[in-house]
């Protein structure tokens, strides 16, 4: 926009990209209802995810799942103050403008939900809501911001309470981002190549290392402790799905989680917020799993 | 906040992030970033920042608040969640998302007569506003439909919008000429 223009403008890269700048260093919850929607806002959660089932029941009860009900999200957004996201099936540009119309805050375009289309993602430029998609690597991460993601979040294996893919993700994306800065601009051509990413967005990670849009890791976090490792593992943000009500006592578990993300590189208040919470989700490990139950190989 | 550091290190200024009150005790000036308000007045709290903060704003602490931080400086909410604080500072009533959902959220250039005459390109994002200051407060801006976005009061000032995003450094001079006075 011009200098002198006093228009209003909407739905920009800026203010897209804004929010989750706002939602950094903070935790973000999975809720299926208001009730557990104020739960997670009382406990101090940036923002609530919701859905109609959680990653841990879509994974239990099998079947396509799908956008959740207009009724429910409107429901939970009328509950909080705080953001509200709402997941879309991959590439399913009609839910997301469902979304929009509900006036969601940030649209997940989720391999939680089942894919309704196996080549492309949604177009997220055409959008003025902003969206948030799954990344396993580095030149996927890419490919989502070239598409239009204003967030990244790393996948995990969601529904799982394991949380070494999680590990996995965000290690991948935050040391192929540290191998891109040690590269020469000519060797940038064949790096670009190799992540199947646009050659601009390689050679702006190569000078600033560091991804253009907020990064957060989803997927199996499931303790305080978790959630602070993806922080020292260079995570801006943490979701977290199944691990907070599918335990023995969400509040507590919430709170610990939000308390152990602010203060991730403080050994004791995260020794503080661990003790007494009561069991934790029950948990599947990711190698048990056969690989077409594998959520984070949904997506490309 | 990565945002306010960088633009506060350019200034030539040493950034610190405070989350405990040994932290705060060491610093000359504070700057209240975007976020959510209800999360930051949980935090605060718990972890036992909230009352040497208020006492350190009643005793004349340079702070510059944006977005989330203009909240926690708001005497009054008009819609705060249940049981939700603020620092206090400015003798003012806030009103949280008062645009509405993110799909509403905005970029616009706002006449800021006090920084002269080049406006400032002012990013909102899910954005409060003030709806009622003291006749002690100054208005340093308010949009075309006079909704106030920019107020002043002592050494604390408080804005509706993110100036950190785009690249705007006149409020943080602004505070920064606070915190040079105060230091003396």
């Amino acid at each position: 926009m011009t200098e002198t223009s006093t228009q209003n403008q909407v739905g920009t890269g800026r203010v897209k990209r804004g929010l989750a700048e706002m939602l950094k260093g903070g935790v973000i919850m999975d809720v299926v209802t208001p009730e557990q929607a104020r739960i997670a806002e009382d406990a101090g959660a940036v923002a609530v995810m919701a859905l109609e089932r959680v990653p841990a029941d879509i994974r239990a009860q099998g079947g396509v799942a799908r956008m959740s009900d207009p009724d429910l999200i409107e429901a939970i957004i009328s509950e909080v103050s705080i953001p509200v996201m709402a997941k879309a099936r991959i590439g399913h540009f009609v839910e997301a403008q469902l979304l929009e119309a509900l006036d969601v805050d940030y649209v997940d375009e989720s391999e939680v939900l089942s894919p309704a289309d196996y080549v492309n993602h949604i177009d997220k430029w055409n959008f003025t809501v902003p969206f948030v998609c799954g990344a396993t690597n580095l030149g996927e991460a890419l490919r989502r911001i070239n598409e239009g993601a204003a967030m990244i979040r790393s996948k995990g294996e969601a529904g799982t309470g394991d949380v070494s893919e999680a590990t996995k993700h965000i290690r991948a994306i935050t040391s192929e981002i540290r191998a891109l800065t040690a590269l020469s601009k000519d060797e940038l051509y064949v790096a670009a190549k190799e992540l199947q990413a646009p050659f601009a967005l390689v050679e702006e990670i190569a000078e600033t290392g560091k991804l253009p849009v907020v990064l957060f890791t989803a997927g199996g976090v499931a303790t305080p402790a978790d959630a602070a490792m993806m922080m020292q593992l260079g995570a801006d943000g943490v979701f977290v799905g199944s691990g907070i009500f599918k335990s023995g006592n969400p509040a507590q578990r919430a709170a610990a989680i939000v308390k152990a993300t602010t203060f991730y590189d403080d050994p004791s208040v995260i020794t503080e917020a661990s003790r007494g919470l009561g069991e934790a989700m029950v948990g599947i490990n990711v190698g048990d799993l056969p690989a077409p139950h594998r959520l984070s190989e949904r997506g490309w | 906040m990565r945002e306010h550091a960088a633009l506060l290190g350019e200034l030539n200024v040493d950034v610190l992030s405070v989350r405990n009150e040994r932290e705060l005790s060491i610093i000359d000036g504070l700057v209240i970033p975007g976020g959510e308000s209800s999360v930051i007045d949980k935090l605060s709290r718990l972890f036992g920042v909230a009352e040497p903060l208020s006492a350190a704003i009643r005793a004349g602490l340079p702070v510059l608040g944006t977005c989330a931080g203009l909240i926690m400086l708001a005497r009054e909410l008009s819609d705060g969640i249940s049981g939700q604080r603020t620092f206090g500072g400015l003798d003012v009533t806030v009103q949280r998302n008062a645009f509405g959902s993110q799909t509403e959220s905005f970029e616009t250039d706002l006449d800021v007569p006090v920084l002269g005459s080049t406006p400032v390109h002012a990013v909102f994002i899910r954005a409060p506003i003030v709806t009622r200051a003291a006749a002690d407060v100054t208005v340093l801006s308010q949009l075309d439909d006079r909704r106030i976005v920019a107020v002043e009061q002592g050494n604390v000032m408080g804005l509706s919008f993110h100036p950190e995003m785009s690249g705007e450094r006149r409020f943080h001079e602004r505070f920064l000429e606070r915190v040079r006075t105060r230091l003396g």
